[in-house]
């Protein structure tokens, strides 16, 4: 489904169902050089069971047109101006990676609209290693090899987002090269880096958020080690913590435990 | 395995897909049921919906076979693999998944005969046409394209006379039509050559052959490399397009990378059902598991057998890619530096009576239709595997009355030159 966000079109899976007022609302954001296919297992799930599911190509995104942000908070205003797009008062945000600080910013902004703030794989600062922001730039393809083994825990990932059979690597490397092809005019993989780097609003932002948060980490993560997660969990007002013995890829290599970890947080009557 | 480098081609063949379960096995466990047990109904309603992971029904997927998938995807450089009955079924769900009735298909002419019997034959009468076309021959490839072709197939060394696949230069005249290449990489497997890396958008191999190696398992699996954009193309309404079959999922919006694989198991698998066995799988995960070490042997022999061939007065040609006068020679240094397989053909001299007499005078070489076994195998095509095309048909797959097709195995390179040489011996008293 397409909304019409800054003049743009904005596209979000929805699990192939219009947004239904008397439904609340999810919205998840993908990382660097991702897309909305990231959340698929959990996106799908919830849009089947009772929430409205906005997960968003970024902008300059594969389906989604529009210039990309190059700064988180530019990312933040997208999302809240989504959701005046959509028609939604309120919503969850979930987030992975850059995802993650987009939706730290946009709940920090707008305290009020959000009722839940989930952030997966997310660490502040967010700092990417210099020689990994210039691969980015100049050898992408390299830089994108070398996130993704970063991100992998296990060799011997469970059934997961594409069914069984799916080797999470090799599937992570062709979304990359995918996103990256997407947008011949700006290189999406150092913009998102850069954006991830310069980030300097994380702490005070985590004061500003008047909803509970959920953080979901990878045990084993080496893009956002949890460790540098633990100034965010302490400034959170209501924090959780879920730590899954996994990398980065926590929506693929733990989709059971990463959809347990959602619902329960979003319903806990569930 | 959290680590700073990917893992190198036997680690992956070792590892990859298998993780200890809870009974500790280190060895893949065999996992013979037909089904899983949900854990509610809510469970059971959400993995037919696509909205969880794990298996149903082994017909659709199974644990074991999920291993032998993520390992030949890894070892291929793919996003993920489906399992399949044997590569013809693997030939066939590729197909299917792809186009219906009106397609039209450009392959090679070098195609194993069972593949062009598929092409030529069978899928004819399913309203799907195919334009056969040297495989060296590029502008007879860009020149075959129609409106309504879907697809372009080869194989990456063509059975039997090695032709080799120009993979680069063939790849970017299919996507420049719009539409995928595909590839048979049977005969090399990927430890010669990863046609995803030269450009080739889907693989599939007949794993009865060097994968599993021992010639015992029937089996096939397909590779998406995830990387062909069906969106882009406008030609696959099959992805890109609400599926009724399945809720009306638009397979690309569902898996921006996945839309090939999650189709072929959700439709391909449900509804042609050419599963493969999870005894199979594990056969052929035991066969992948020494794959490099059996591939280094089957060149080595290779390289003596075909050396000896060569200089042999009853053989008037070998046509193996190791020697400069193969048309290829140059071609298969650049895309296959390890070598251009074990599988390759040579012509006796003589009438067809010495080919006969020579083939029936081996000892050590099995006189049977397989390749990539662990024993060394000889035919004749024009009478065996081929024997449904007519002479024209032949001479364009670069077979004549009197080829030979041998696939070296792993005996000692000297028992396998004796053999032949006995029987040459043999074939050349037979034409006095």
């Amino acid at each position: 489904m397409y909304f019409n966000v800054n003049d743009a079109q904005l596209y979000c899976y929805t699990g192939g169902k219009p947004v239904d007022a008397a439904k609340p609302t999810v919205v998840m954001i993908h990382g660097v050089l991702n897309d909305h296919s990231v959340w698929i297992l959990q996106s799908r799930f919830l849009a089947n069971h009772g929430w409205n599911v906005l997960a968003l190509d970024l902008p300059g995104h594969c389906r989604s047109g529009g210039a990309p942000a190059t700064t988180v908070e530019a990312a933040a205003g997208v999302v809240l101006a989504l959701l005046d797009a959509a028609g939604v008062a309120t919503a969850a945000l979930v987030g992975h990676s850059f995802g993650a600080l987009v939706a730290l910013e946009a709940a920090a902004r707008a305290p009020q609209r959000i009722s839940q703030l989930v952030l997966v794989g997310c660490a502040y600062p967010m700092q990417v290693s210099p020689a990994l922001i210039d691969a980015s730039l100049n050898d992408p393809l390299k830089a994108l090899a070398m996130v993704n083994v970063l991100s992998r825990s296990t060799l011997a990932p469970p059934p997961s987002a594409l069914g069984p059979g799916t080797w999470i690597y090799g599937a992570s490397m062709a979304l990359g090269r995918h996103v990256l092809a997407s947008n011949p005019h700006v290189n999406l993989f150092h913009t998102g880096f850069v954006a991830c780097d310069s980030y300097r609003h994380g702490d005070a932002a985590m004061e500003l958020v008047a909803c509970p948060t959920l953080f979901v980490l990878g045990a084993v993560d080496q893009m956002t080690p949890p460790k540098a997660a633990k100034s965010l969990v302490a400034k959170a007002r209501q924090a959780a913590v879920v730590m899954l013995p996994v990398g980065h890829h926590q929506m693929s290599e733990a989709p059971e435990a990463m959809l347990k970890a959602l619902v329960d947080f979003l319903d806990p009557r569930r | 395995m959290a680590g700073y480098a990917d893992p190198g081609f036997d680690t992956i063949a070792l590892h990859a897909g298998a993780t200890i379960d809870g009974t500790g096995a280190r060895a893949v466990p065999i996992h013979l049921t037909t089904s899983f047990v949900f854990e509610s109904s809510d469970h059971a309603a959400s993995l037919f919906n696509l909205e969880r992971a794990g298996h149903v029904y082994s017909r659709i997927s199974n644990p074991t076979n999920a291993v032998l998938e993520q390992r030949i995807a890894a070892l291929e450089g793919g996003a993920g693999a489906i399992s399949v009955a044997s590569g013809q079924a693997a030939l066939h769900l590729s197909v299917a998944t792809l186009m219906g009735a009106g397609s039209h298909i450009v392959a090679s002419t070098a195609l194993y005969g069972g593949s062009q019997n598929l092409l030529h034959y069978t899928l004819r009468r399913f309203g799907i046409e195919t334009t056969f076309v040297k495989p060296g021959d590029l502008d007879g490839w860009r020149a075959a394209v129609r409106p309504n072709t879907k697809l372009f197939f080869g194989e990456t060394v063509g059975n039997p006379g090695l032709d080799v696949l120009n993979t680069p230069e063939v790849s970017a005249i299919a996507h420049a039509a719009g539409v995928p290449l595909l590839v048979d990489s049977t005969l090399t497997s990927p430890w010669l050559v990863k046609p995803l890396t030269q450009g080739a958008d889907l693989v599939y191999h007949s794993a009865t052959k060097f994968l599993s190696g021992h010639g015992t398992v029937i089996g096939g699996l397909v590779v998406d490399g995830g990387s062909f954009d069906w969106d882009r193309s406008g030609k696959f309404p099959e992805l890109s397009a609400p599926y009724e079959g399945f809720h009306n999922m638009v397979f690309t919006e569902e898996a921006t990378v996945g839309a090939f694989l999650l189709r072929a198991r959700r439709e391909g698998l449900r509804d042609f059902g050419a599963c493969l066995s999870p005894h199979s799988a594990w056969l052929i995960l035991q066969g992948i598991e020494t794959l490099s070490l059996r591939m280094e042997r089957h060149m080595r022999n290779t390289q003596r057998v075909v050396e000896f061939l060569a200089q042999h007065p009853l053989v008037a040609r070998v046509g193996h890619p190791l020697l400069e006068s193969h048309p290829d020679h140059a071609l298969a240094q650049k895309l296959l530096p390890r070598g251009a397989g074990s599988v390759f053909s040579f012509d006796i001299k003589g009438a067809r009576t010495q080919g006969k007499a020579f083939v029936e005078a081996l000892k050590v070489f099995s006189h049977l239709a397989n390749v990539g076994d662990c024993r060394s195998l000889v035919i004749h095509p024009a009478s065996t595997t081929h024997f449904r095309m007519d002479d024209e048909a032949l001479a364009k797959g670069g077979i004549s009355q009197g080829t030979i097709r041998l696939s070296i195995g792993l005996e000692e390179a000297d028992d396998l030159i004796d053999d032949l040489k006995r029987a040459l011996r043999v074939a050349e008293k037979a034409g006095v």
